[in-house]
């Protein structure tokens, strides 16, 4: 566990970079970790990421098939917008634990 | 002892050679793992491992109920072998398989390879067995690139920190 300076904010992260406290998550945040990955967040990305926060909030396990159901981007999309490890990174960007999905 | 540098998996290639829903599950998670975490995947389908990117078979793959020691029933209990030589019982077993796998959000097949390939993974079929079972490119998924030999598999093997893997 370590504490890292976010866009200003002393925010808890875990040895891989995941937050630790979903709830301190922001948007200015989103964009400096999101820069980390090499992607600049766009609205598309924001609604992806507001997606997979309230599926965490509500318990469901995250899977790619889930995202690519939202009506928000189909799976191909979801590739583009968070290359190299789609529900990783976004599961990142987004502020929550790293997904434990096989799907 | 001196410490050894862990290299990242760049590429698997895939190996499916039989039709049962779990040595294509294995195969079909493998394959759609390798993409969700950035690593390439190629997968070549061959003998009965065919019947997952066949059209006519694709959505129809059982698991054998006979001679499978590893199956059981639902509480626990051995399930007989002779129970699975009765019509329907394999049916009703890989019915049962796929609802609960479904329940997992494991998609069924065609499903499963659109999600694959939207990652960028490459689906081949082996060109002796196709012959061998007189598929045609037609009778194959769309999301079959091409009817291949072992050898053009083999070429796409190559590189730094691949794996090939016989599921």
């Amino acid at each position: 566990m370590a504490t890292k300076n976010i866009a200003g904010i002393p925010v808890e992260v875990n040895e891989e970079g995941y937050m630790s406290d979903p709830s301190q998550w922001s948007r200015e945040i989103a964009v400096e970790l999101a820069k980390e990955e090499n992607i600049e967040l766009t609205e598309k990305h924001f609604e992806i990421l507001e997606f997979i926060r309230k599926e965490y909030e509500s318990g469901v396990q995250l899977t790619i098939r889930k995202v690519g159901k939202s009506g928000i981007v189909d799976i191909k999309g979801l590739y583009e917008l968070f290359p190299g490890g789609p529900l990783k990174k976004s599961s990142k960007i987004a502020g929550i634990p790293k997904p434990a999905s096989c799907v | 002892m001196s410490a050894k540098e862990e290299k990242p998996l760049k590429k698997v290639c895939i190996i499916c050679a039989k039709g049962s829903i779990e040595d294509v599950y294995a195969t079909l998670i493998m394959a759609n793992g390798a993409v969700m975490e950035g690593i390439e995947a190629k997968v070549f389908f061959t003998f009965f491992g065919l019947d997952a990117i066949t059209k006519k078979q694709m959505k129809k793959l059982h698991t054998g109920v006979v001679g499978n020691p590893a199956m059981r029933m639902p509480g626990g209990l051995p399930f007989p072998t002779l129970l699975g030589i009765l019509p329907g019982v394999e049916a009703g077993v890989s019915a049962m398989m796929k609802s609960q796998m479904e329940k997992l959000d494991i998609p069924p097949v065609d499903e499963f390879l659109d999600m694959i390939t939207a990652g960028g993974g490459e689906i081949y079929a082996c060109k002796l067995a196709t012959d061998m079972f007189k598929l045609k490119k037609e009778d194959l998924s769309e999301h079959v690139i091409d009817i291949i030999t072992v050898g053009d598999f083999y070429a796409m093997a190559g590189g730094e920190n691949t794996q090939i893997i016989f599921t």
